[in-house]
């Protein structure tokens, strides 16, 4: 210490306001108020960050449930001139350049942003004869088809190529001619093509087309790639339909298998077409009562769903339905009756599957099928319903409106797939024999319909609550009344920490050993585990009064409380002998295996990891939190409760049942909640210890998919910012939720009762 | 004095005798399962006899197997196929072994069942060797010969003496190779990838600067030059890995050549005495804790698991202690007591009691895609689109961790705390200590055992937890370890290998699942071990400051 901090310190003991003294306790007046600043920061900070989890989640679930947008942002003349009227329009991906397809046969190309012409191709170059109708093909594959006065059809697709110049990217648009820009003859006979629907995928081209005359032709091209030849065959098949009367809508499936139409009486005509030359009628069906027409129909994306409008503004949904013998019958799904005039026009998106309608009224319509969902209604002027296009990515729209010009809409529309019934009731989904619960996120095809009911899920975790609950309640709370009641004071504090020990045993390894060595465990020895059910507490009642039987000395021997350690070797040795009298029970009874057993006579499906593992293994987990709170409460209830019931006569069980249990009750309940709590939450035991298959039963002998288990599969592959990510943020929402609630409960009553035990 | 069965029943001691039963069952279920993860952990680095037997098959040809005899049981006779002609003469139970037979690329499996009556002549044939290769798994059979630079040759004196030497040579030539390749190959990789991004970066900003960019090209043809002068030497290196190659035969007669290059190591369980398998035994189980995961983790050791671990559990813990403290002080020592600090007190508690996968949610929304891609965005523009932070990492699942584990800190901090007595304060405040003085001065340190506790028991959860990992920054195999030689040495953005997610991923993600079940339960044995040891730490500081304490307060 150098001369002068000897000074200081002398100076700062014996004269209090020299200025030495001063500034040190400024100097420690500073820091005083820094701390309880750094302090309060530090504090509220994390504080904050806990709070923080909560709403995060919360913001990344909202804008599940934020409403459609769609705003008209410019308008200009159609391009390409008002000349002839507009059969069609298409936005490429970008958004960065339409198309339309004018009635005198021109493809006009022309930039989204201004209107302004960039290509027009000439799509009827090769024939004189006049464009009579217009088919679009499935808005993925970008074909289209031309009728012709003449009876011919022009085929076409609207491509782009994207280029990189300097890093800008540039679109091309082209229209090319997948079988030869020369028409192809549909009709032999030079009937004009009234009506034209036309599928191409590279491989297969189905036109289907009815004629002046009233008759439906259909031709097929197939390119079959010979073994050798580089130039693939095509052959052709021409078949003609026979129709009852005038047809009023066509509609071919992108899979080239399936044709409807529709006619003015309001029946659908449902026909198998996978053999082109024997197409086969399997249906007409009555789509409209009387005296209402149907004015539009359309596939949803993916060509299993059919959507008919009608002259009241209703949007049906149709599909075939396969029955129990393997027979398809067209049925009615769900329908749309949010417009109330006639619906001109119907766009499906090109992905998802939702679909815009423009009615007569100038009102139009966002739908999402699935859902069931009106996503949207919003009123527009375009009376007369021009035709009109949806952007790929369903980011934006072209329509026509009335009084000739061409409008530009934006559309933000990302979550059009969750509805309350979407996520937690029953959905009648594509394919499907009636309405389900399924939860399946993504498939490897591409007109997938994502199935995002967390019900299953919801019933999963449930379900592992309740089996883990069944199992840890009854011995969690027996072991605490024991330890806290009756156990003698030196052997409590081992059995204790060793519980608690118990609590901190890492889920992966309770996991990975319910998986791989329990589920096989009790796959071979399963008898064994309803043999211990009875065998248990009748072996521990029998020792209870064999030792009652016993001679008092020998009695007075084992010190009061510790009744456990004697019934230790005992429950050991009947583990054993119920794991060894498994197998002759399983000769015996059950054919020499229970799980073939069930399955063959009870028809019950035995997975090896099953419910019953699970339970018991998320079981082990909570055990240690049930015990360790409910012995905390038992153990709390005041002495002069229990020591005045003993002194008034009753037994240490009377006491314990009427006035010890009785008093922590609540302590009791509030530790069956945390262990409930703890129970839902539990992720790495179920993954591993179920075969992670969502299916909604209620079987002991069948696994499940949880809640969180499901978060740790998905969660990594899925895109961000989807509706799927966001799907499982609200699932892991519905987790927080959940456990809060019943911590809270838990929590309250144990306050409570805190107070209750210091008045008492 | 007996009591009748009424008696007895009135008495309660029946059901008081139940509720001994279940704490006796949960007392054998936790020390069962410890039993059985140590056993089975344990167990599986001594080395087995080989069991040398004839064995008749389902089709009546009939061959020897060699192998470890690793279980048995007794199936009914009933769910074996009815047609078997070898169990003709047995009872309605038959014993069947699970018999290792190696020799995965002859036979398509490690593992197979032998039923007990088709196995005849076993013996345990003193020559009967055990080769650990670096692929296929095990090798079991009997030497032959070698055939070396000199032609083949099979009575070159000591053959198996000559054999160890050649796969002492291939094993410190396989270092070798392995010491290039990864850390000095690795090494140069790094900072050739560290010129691309400054020379992007350069970009970015628009300062094409000439000289700059000269020398970064300088430094990158020098590293060029190293890269090449190191890729030269390992062709030989390679070639000496395959100077030699023995002849093995297995028990079925069937020839298989063995260069010394595919060898880990080889051993005669038949001809060892206890003392040798225990030397081999511990030798093993330090392979097991030190060396790197070897075919897709089921063989081999778990280093970099541990090392990743500790090192995240080390940075959490550094993060959460002085986070949970502060605002374990703020709430009790400044915050106005009141309802709003019930309330958070509540919201604390029970925050501890949400399903660790979602605050895996939270961390990968929030600090992998959130915070980690806006500093990709402000700091490292030069790499996008390839992500640094904006992808899961050390540093995410340390952080996610430590909001995991605050409110532990929170609560035995709170509880530490609440013990100080009274008087202690008053006594500081009242000889003119400030607040921060008195907290500082004598508080806190009276507070540091339950801080402790609080932290270790932060760590025991953090070790032992996996679901968030999964999201934020857990990979099964890391290319390489967070801290190494290159600037600037600790790597907080690279994933890492967990022991948790070992167990998970090797057990139920590995295609070869029953030869990687024995390494599985090595691995829990593990985590239980430091699991156990930190909770047990906890728990007796814990005691140890209550007892000093209550002597405190009768004072």
């Amino acid at each position: 210490m150098s001369a002068t901090d000897v000074a200081t310190r002398e100076s700062l003991l014996t004269n209090f306001q020299s200025p030495a003294a001063l500034q040190y306790r400024r100097v420690r007046q500073v820091r005083d108020a820094a701390t309880r600043y750094v302090m309060a920061v530090g504090g509220i900070s994390v504080i904050v960050a806990i709070v923080l989890i909560a709403f995060y989640l919360i913001y990344v679930v909202l804008p599940l449930f934020y409403p459609a947008r769609v705003d008209k942002v410019r308008e200009f003349a159609p391009p390409g001139g008002t000349g002839a009227a507009s059969l069609y329009y298409a936005v490429e991906e970008q958004r960065e350049i339409g198309l339309r397809i004018t009635a005198d046969g021109r493809a006009v190309f022309f930039r989204a942003r201004d209107g302004s012409e960039l290509v027009t191709r000439n799509l009827t170059a090769e024939t004189t004869a006049q464009v009579v109708s217009f088919g679009a093909g499935d808005p993925a594959q970008y074909t289209f088809a031309l009728g012709m006065s003449d009876g011919t059809a022009v085929i076409a697709k609207h491509h782009y190529s994207t280029s990189f110049v300097d890093e800008v990217r540039r679109i091309t648009p082209d229209v090319i001619f997948p079988i030869g820009g020369a028409p192809q003859w549909i009709d032999p006979a030079h009937r004009a093509l009234e009506k034209i629907a036309a599928q191409f995928d590279g491989d297969q081209l189905t036109v289907v087309a009815v004629t002046s005359e009233l008759r439906l032709l259909l031709v097929n091209l197939s390119m079959e790639k010979t073994l050798f030849g580089e130039t693939p065959e095509i052959k052709r098949t021409d078949t003609e339909i026979p129709i009852p009367g005038p047809v009023t809508h066509l509609a071919l499936d992108v899979d080239q298998r399936e044709l409807y139409f529709t006619d003015h009486d309001g029946f659908i005509y449902y026909y198998d077409i996978s053999r082109k030359e024997e197409p086969r009628l399997i249906q007409r069906v009555t789509a409209v009562p009387d005296g209402v027409d149907i004015t539009s129909l359309e596939f949803l994306s993916g060509g299993i769903s059919l959507l008919v409008g009608d002259s009241r503004g209703e949007i049906a949904q149709w599909f075939p339905v396969r029955d129990q013998e393997n027979n398809y019958t067209l049925d009615k799904i769900r329908s749309f009756r949010s417009q109330s005039s006639a619906i001109a026009v119907i766009r499906p998106e090109y992905y998802r599957k939702g679909f815009l309608a423009i009615d007569d009224d100038g009102t139009l319509g966002l739908y999402h099928a699935t859902a069931g969902r009106t996503v949207k209604l919003v009123k527009i002027e375009a009376e007369g319903g021009g035709p009109m296009a949806i952007a790929p990515r369903a980011d934006g729209m072209l329509i026509e409106s009335g009084q000739g010009t061409l409008e530009v809409w934006d559309v933000r529309n990302r979550h059009p797939e969750v509805s309350w019934q979407s996520l937690w009731g029953k959905v009648w989904y594509e394919s499907r024999q009636q309405p389900e619960f399924i939860w399946q996120s993504s498939s490897a095809s591409s007109d997938f319909e994502p199935k995002f009911s967390l019900t299953p899920l919801a019933f999963g975790t449930l379900k592992a609550a309740l089996y883990a609950l069944l199992f840890a309640v009854p011995l969690a709370i027996m072991g605490a009344i024991y330890t806290a009641y009756f156990m003698s004071a030196g052997m409590r504090n081992i059995v204790k920490p060793s519980v608690e020990i118990m609590a901190a045993l890492p889920s992966v390894i309770l996991g990975f050993l319910a998986g791989l060595w329990f589920a096989p465990f009790l796959e071979k020895h399963l008898p064994s585990i309803f043999l211990l059910i009875v065998l248990l507490p009748a072996v521990v009642l029998g020792a209870s009064w064999t030792w009652s039987r016993l001679p008092l000395h020998l009695r007075q021997r084992m010190p009061e409380g510790t009744e456990a350690t004697l019934l230790v070797p005992i429950m050991i040795l009947t583990l054993l002998v119920a794991v060894a009298l498994s197998q002759p029970v399983e000769v015996m009874f059950f054919d020499g295996s229970m799980p073939l057993w069930l399955t063959r006579e009870l028809g019950i499906t035995f997975d090896q990891r099953n419910s019953l593992v699970v339970g018991i293994a998320i079981g082990f987990a909570v055990i240690p939190t049930i015990f360790s709170i409910s012995e905390d409460a038992i153990f709390g209830v005041p002495k002069h409760l229990t020591t005045g019931s003993l002194a008034l006569g009753a037994t240490p069980w009377q006491t314990m049942v009427r006035v010890v249990l009785l008093t922590a009750s609540p302590g009791i309940f509030s530790a069956v909640m945390i262990g409930l709590g703890r129970a839902v939450g539990e992720t790495m035991i179920v993954v591993m210890a179920t075969g992670n298959t969502a299916v909604m039963d209620l079987s002991i002998f069948q696994g499940f998919r949880a809640l969180s288990a499901n978060i740790a599969v998905e969660m990594p592959e899925s895109e961000v910012g989807s509706t799927h990510y966001r799907v499982l943020f609200l699932a892991g929402l519905v987790l927080f939720i959940a456990t809060f609630v019943f911590n809270t409960v838990a929590e309250v009553v144990r306050q409570r009762l805190r107070v209750k035990y210091s008045t008492l | 004095m007996q009591p009748t069965f009424k008696q007895w029943l009135a008495s309660g001691s029946p059901f008081i005798w139940l509720n001994a039963g279940a704490v006796a069952l949960s007392m054998i279920m936790v020390v069962g399962l410890l039993a059985l993860i140590a056993v089975e952990g344990l167990g599986h680095f001594w080395p087995g006899n080989l069991a040398d037997f004839s064995y008749t098959e389902s089709d009546g040809a009939s061959g020897r197997l060699l192998g470890e005899i690793n279980d048995e049981e007794v199936v009914a006779r009933a769910i074996l196929p009815e047609n078997d002609s070898r169990l003709d003469a047995a009872g309605p139970v038959i014993k069947r072994y699970l018999v290792k037979t190696g020799n995965r690329d002859l036979t398509g499996s490690d593992f197979r069942w032998v039923l007990m009556p088709a196995m005849s002549a076993m013996e345990y044939p003193v020559d009967a060797i055990a080769i650990e290769r670096r692929e296929w798994g095990n090798f079991y059979g009997y030497l032959d010969g070698v055939k070396g630079t000199e032609g083949v040759s099979s009575d070159s004196g000591d053959l198996w003496g000559r054999f160890q030497a050649e796969i002492e040579y291939a094993n410190a030539t396989s270092l070798e190779i392995r010491r290039i390749e990864k850390d000095l190959i690795g090494a140069i990789n790094y900072k050739i990838e560290r010129l691309r991004l400054d020379e992007r970066r350069l970009e970015i900003e628009g300062t094409n600067d000439p000289d700059i960019l000269a020398a970064i090209r300088e430094q990158e043809k020098e590293l060029q030059r190293q890269y090449d002068g190191l890729t030269a030497r390992l062709p030989d290196l390679y070639a000496g890995l395959n100077r030699s190659v023995f002849l093995m035969r297995t028990a079925d007669g069937a020839q298989v050549e063995m260069p010394i290059g595919k060898i880990v190591r080889a051993y005669r369980p038949n001809d060892m005495g206890f003392l040798r398998k225990a030397a081999f035994y511990v030798r093993k189980l330090w392979e097991f804790v030190s060396d790197e995961p070897r075919e897709a983790n089921t063989e081999g050791g778990i280093f970099p698991a541990i090392f990743g671990t500790v090192l995240m559990v080390m940075i959490m813990a550094v993060i959460v202690t002085p986070f949970g403290v502060i605002a374990a002080l703020y709430l009790r020592e400044y915050a106005k007591q009141g309802l709003l600090t019930r309330l958070i007190r509540i919201a604390v508690n029970n925050l501890a009691g949400v399903p660790s996968i979602v605050y895996g949610v939270f961390g990968l929304g929030f600090f992998v895609y959130f915070i980690g891609g806006s500093i990709d965005q402000l700091f490292f523009p030069e790499a996008l689109p390839n992500p640094t932070f904006g992808t899961p990492g050390l540093i995410w699942a340390s952080l996610t961790l430590a909001l995991l584990t605050v409110p532990v800190v929170i609560v035995a901090t709170e509880e530490g705390l609440a013990r100080v007595p009274r008087e202690i304060r008053e006594g500081s405040l009242a000889l003119g200590a400030t607040k921060a003085e008195t907290l500082w001065r004598t508080v806190l340190p009276m507070t540091a055992s339950a801080i402790m506790t609080g932290m270790i028991l932060a760590i025991a959860r953090a070790a032992g937890e996996v679901a968030p990992l999964m999201l934020v920054g857990v990979v099964k195999l890391a290319p390489s370890l967070p801290l190494d030689m290159n600037f600037p040495f600790l790597h907080l953005e690279r994933k890492f290998m967990h022991l948790g997610f070992h167990i998970y991923d090797v057990g139920f993600q590995s295609p070869n699942v029953e030869a990687a079940r024995p390494l599985v339960y090595a691995t829990s044995l593990l985590l239980v071990i430091i699991i156990v040891i930190l909770n047990l730490t906890a728990i007796q500081i814990r005691n140890r400051l209550r007892e000093k304490y209550r002597a405190a307060e009768q004072n």
